[in-house]
């Protein structure tokens, strides 16, 4: 392992430039080991998001070397190219300053997704048992552990191409709730998530998987959701 | 009907004229293959294709796939490659559609017709 890291660092909003530190190495370091580093004893006014430090939070995600990734997860050993780390704000949203971005139109999309669960049931209705073994509840499982970190958003083309496609987060969202069955909010869901803002954008090119933290994959939702909708457009339920 | 539901429809036309044409273009290009052995004369062609109602049927329907599916791809690719609005792609998407139709459906005739 080399002694110091080459570290460039984006600074400004949309128009600014990569600044050059230099990062002393360390064991087991993260890429948010080296932005605090940097931040701390190199440049004070250095902006960047971060809160829990372990991987909960969905806070820290930039981009590295070209590519979005969790920073507090992510070792340097493991990205760094040539002792050289590049590090950038995540793509496909403002920049606020530096390394943050402004994640309202991410979130935003979550909401316009009907990202909100819908219930029924009131305080006199007895708990709804459900089996952890079925489809539906299985398909719910396999996308509910998102952290809402932003990487997916950066990392698809649709996004670049179509600002108003909701992103594969906010359709992950949907796709869980979908397979809620205590959810009462269905049919207005998947008329909120059909279409070309919604998940018939989609080219399951599988950026989203590939760069999901939590290892989902988007893509599976998303094709489902193709399927409901689509089925409910042809019986003119949508 | 909602600009969603045209979507989605549009989403699940393409996919199932893409089941088609993926029958389609394998039997076409056997057909290609069969055909050239024999040598590849207009004549010869056209001595196989003439009055074959089952050679008529295949490729109209071949046609009215491509009809379906090239022009819901056409108009996604202006959208987001060319960055036209929605009723722009759609209006050139059907004349493509209309193009397709028409010029496939001669080719197929010219072919068949005695």
């Amino acid at each position: 392992m080399e002694s110091t890291l080459h570290v460039r660092v984006w600074r400004g909003a949309k128009q600014g430039r990569y600044v050059d530190y230099d990062v002393p190495r360390s064991a087991s370091q993260t890429v948010l080991d080296v932005v605090t580093y940097i931040q701390r004893r190199l440049e004070p006014s250095l902006a960047y998001r971060f809160a829990c430090r372990v991987g909960m939070c969905g806070s820290c995600a930039m981009t590295v070397n070209g590519v979005p990734r969790w920073t507090c997860r992510t070792h340097v050993e493991k990205v760094a190219q040539d002792g050289t780390l590049t590090i950038g704000p995540l793509a496909h949203l403002p920049v606020i300053r530096d390394l943050v971005t402004d994640m309202r139109e991410f979130f935003d999309k979550w909401t316009r997704a009907r990202g909100t669960f819908a219930g029924r049931a009131t305080r006199h209705d007895d708990f709804v048992r459900v089996a952890p073994a079925t489809p539906a509840r299985v398909a719910a499982d396999a996308g509910i552990e998102c952290i809402g970190c932003g990487a997916c958003y950066a990392a698809c083309d649709v996004v670049a191409w179509r600002p108003a496609f909701l992103g594969p987060a906010a359709l992950n969202r949907a796709w869980t709730l979908v397979n809620d069955v205590r959810d009462d909010g269905q049919k207005e869901r998947l008329r909120a998530v059909a279409g070309d803002a919604g998940c018939h954008a989609c080219h399951t090119q599988g950026s989203c998987a590939e760069r999901c933290p939590k290892r989902i994959a988007p893509t599976a939702g998303i094709a489902g959701l193709k399927r409901l909708a689509a089925r409910a457009a042809m019986r003119g339920d949508l | 009907m909602t600009g969603a539901a045209v979507q989605a429809k549009l989403w699940y036309w393409q996919r199932i004229s893409a089941m088609a044409l993926a029958v389609c273009v394998v039997v076409h290009l056997a057909l290609i293959v069969l055909a050239a052995r024999g040598g590849l004369t207009a004549a010869d062609i056209l001595g196989r294709t003439r009055g074959n109602v089952g050679f008529a049927v295949f490729y109209a329907a071949f046609v009215i796939a491509c009809t379906v599916h090239v022009p819901i791809g056409l108009r996604t690719i202006a959208q987001e490659w060319l960055g036209w609005r929605e009723r722009a792609s759609s209006v050139a998407a059907l004349l493509v559609a209309a193009s397709i139709l028409v010029l496939g459906l001669r080719a197929v005739y010219a072919v068949v017709a005695t």
